[in-house]
């Protein structure tokens, strides 16, 4: 047996001497909520949740331009729907762009795979339109287009809309720290600028 | 440029002073209690608003424990499903028994990646392991990169909190340690927090890119798909997740959920009990490698470390439920008055008060002591860990001092015999009189100074309860 493998048993061992006759703990209780209220406008909550986190809410397709701002170079995914390049920005297509690359990009436009109302996130699971993690995370602004059948109220309601393997981003807002003194101030290492637009 | 000397406050409080002694020091710092109180009090008041803000919350507290106690009892085959899906995923899984064999294997892949320098996401797991003290004495570099660890780290101090591990700093001593430490600071910095959070941004942003090869901790892991959960706020987290080539991830056997959607519960949970948010402005989610996205050699180290002592305890054991929200660390009076160096571990507060001694047996039996049973930790500890009752648990476990067993032994000889009670009670009341202060004793001579000197006792009554009753009868 390699070192590793005693490591292995040793602890599964461990774990069975520990739990000798403590049984099996009762079934959990899931009395939570799974969906909000029927009367509940979802897509007014999330945009009072996003521009809560500071985000910026953009409506219509031809807002993006606007979203994009003055950004000169916009990296997008590769299957980004050719109708959304709008405005004057060079739009550069994610082919395995290098770090360095990626680095010189002003801005990234994608889509979602879902929107969460309640707490205002958008999850990425780089599926449609959406790219690669580093494409949405080494540009300082990111311009993200939700469609209306992705929004929904609860994150129990979002989590089956996800690819589960697949590598994931929940993004809540701009990159932002509590660590000074617990204020919340926007914008480290991630996006410091989030635009959402919605169709 | 600063003049103020940075003096790490983890360097006048003495580490492995009993709590009582380390909590006297602590107590006698005025800025650091000025900060502490300010902080948490910020805190306290922005997890209330956004618990609140749920009307289900009582349930999810009833579901993220019940969850989390099936884990414990479920906790071989969990972790075994864990191993499977990871492998299946292009993970490499290692198993390690304690903090030593941890850091090793840890050691052991920088090497194999070539490289002699990591990033770090900020993790409790690598704290408790000294991992970065452990790579320098091997001749490798870890860099935090998380603000309050960087803050840290820059200033040779200990973090002092489990989600604000600089909270016992403020603003303007965090320029100072920037000023001085960071050696390529802005110059006319100023203490604003936006401005603090910009230095760090560029102070990192070209290890970030060039990094080789990532440490990380994992707020969860999910046995049914081999994934491993981060939450965070700066974006630091998803750089070293996913720029480098190589990520190994150090994850308590405890962290282990059954299934992915019961992320639905921690998920909600968590970041309103940490920082007081809706949700954390990131969370990744990776399972072993993906071809084309983010790291190609993808680890996971399994810790025990002591966990399995834990599991073992039956009332102890629910303290592998915490998911380090430190919502209990921001309520408990004591902790709010110390800070976080006086109780020796990395784990302070209510939690470490239960996990360091049931982790270290043997060590931090004081710590239990470190509390006043007011039960405030139990109320916001969104896992709902019976925090006093550990507390007790542990009291009754750990040794009783000669002096203290000697005291309970004459209580109970005095307390068995009504006549010698009411001589000890009328005693008591002439006895006391040179001790008297302001209402209170504050001191009293040997023995009871062993008592007096962190405590006041009430004043006997002037007429006692059978006196009275006796006065009445009349």
């Amino acid at each position: 047996m390699s070192a590793q493998q005693r490591a292995r048993e040793e602890i599964l061992a461990r774990m069975r001497r520990a739990l000798d006759g403590a049984g099996e703990a009762p079934e959990p209780p899931r009395e939570y909520r799974r969906s909000l209220d029927p009367d509940v406008d979802i897509t007014a909550m999330l945009v009072d949740r996003l521009v809560d986190y500071k985000a910026n809410v953009h409506y219509g397709l031809n807002s993006i331009a606007a979203a994009l701002g003055e950004a000169k170079r916009v990296v997008v995914p590769a299957d980004l729907p050719a109708e959304w390049r709008l405005g004057a920005a060079e739009f550069a297509p994610d082919t395995g762009l290098s770090t360095a690359d990626l680095d010189r990009m002003d801005a990234v436009l994608t889509g979602c795979a879902a929107a969460v109302a309640v707490s205002g996130t958008i999850m990425l699971d780089t599926g449609a339109a959406q790219g690669r993690r580093a494409i949405t995370l080494v540009p300082d602004h990111h311009v993200v287009v939700v469609r209306p059948e992705q929004i929904v109220g609860h994150l129990a309601e979002a989590l089956p809309m996800l690819d589960r393997t697949a590598p994931q981003t929940w993004i809540s807002g701009p990159s932002a720290t509590s660590d000074i003194e617990l204020q919340r101030v926007e914008g480290v290492h991630g996006p410091r600028r989030l635009d959402v637009v919605l169709l | 440029m600063s003049t103020h000397e940075i003096v790490p406050a983890a360097s006048l409080i003495p580490a492995d002073a009993p709590f009582p002694k380390a909590a006297k020091v602590a107590l006698g710092m005025p800025q650091l209690r000025k900060n502490l109180a300010h902080a948490t009090g910020t805190i306290r008041a922005k997890r209330a608003n956004v618990a609140g803000e749920l009307d289900d919350w009582e349930a999810l507290r009833d579901a993220a424990a019940a969850i989390k106690a099936d884990v414990q009892h479920r906790l071989p085959e969990l972790a075994i499903e864990f191993e499977r899906n990871a492998i299946a995923a292009g993970a490499q899984v290692h198993w390690a028994r304690d903090a030593k064999e941890a850091n090793e294997i840890a050691a052991r892949i920088v090497r194999d990646a070539g490289a002699e320098e990591v990033v770090k996401v900020k993790s409790m797991a690598t704290q408790e392991i000294e991992l970065n003290e452990h790579f320098e004495a091997v001749g490798l570099k870890a860099y935090e990169t998380d603000l309050a660890e960087l803050i840290v780290q820059l200033a040779e101090d200990k973090p002092s909190h489990i989600l604000v591990p600089a909270i016992h700093y403020n603003r303007t001593q965090i320029r100072d340690i920037f000023d001085q430490k960071m050696g390529d600071a802005p110059t006319g910095l100023t203490d604003e927090p936006a401005a603090l959070a910009e230095a760090a941004r560029l102070h990192l942003r070209r290890r970030f890119l060039s990094a080789k090869v990532a440490v990380s901790g994992a707020n969860f892991a999910v046995a049914e798909t081999g994934s491993l959960v981060v939450v965070e706020s700066e974006g630091n987290g998803r750089m070293c997740l996913t720029m480098p080539e190589t990520l190994i991830s150090i994850v308590g056997i405890e962290k282990l959920l059954p299934s992915f959607a019961d992320l639905e519960v921690f998920m909600q949970l968590l970041p309103r009990s940490s920082t007081g948010e809706r949700m954390n402005p990131y969370t990744s989610v990776w399972t072993g490698a993906r071809e084309g996205d983010g790291p190609k050699d993808v680890h996971v180290i399994l810790l025990d470390n002591g966990r399995t002592g834990v599991l073992a305890d039956e009332v102890g054991r629910q303290a592998l439920s915490c998911i380090r929200c430190s919502a209990c660390l921001n309520v408990c009076p004591v902790y709010e008055r110390t800070g976080g160096h006086a109780y020796g571990h990395v784990y302070p507060g209510p939690i470490g008060a239960i996990l360091a001694p049931q982790l270290e047996p043997g060590r931090h039996d004081d710590l239990p002591y470190a509390s006043s049973l007011c039960g405030a930790c139990y109320e916001v500890c969104p896992v709902k860990i019976d925090i006093p009752e550990v507390l007790v648990h542990l009291r009754q476990r750990g040794p009783h001092q000669a002096g203290e067993q000697a005291a309970m032994g004459a209580a109970r000889a005095v307390m068995a015999r009504p006549a010698l009670w009411r001589a000890a009670l009328r005693a008591a009341r002439f006895g006391s009189m040179p001790w008297r202060r302001k209402g209170f004793l504050r001191r009293l001579p040997w023995p009871g100074s062993r008592w007096t000197v962190s405590r006041d006792l009430p004043l006997p009554p002037k007429e006692d309860f059978r006196d009275w009753w006796k006065e009445r009868q009349r």
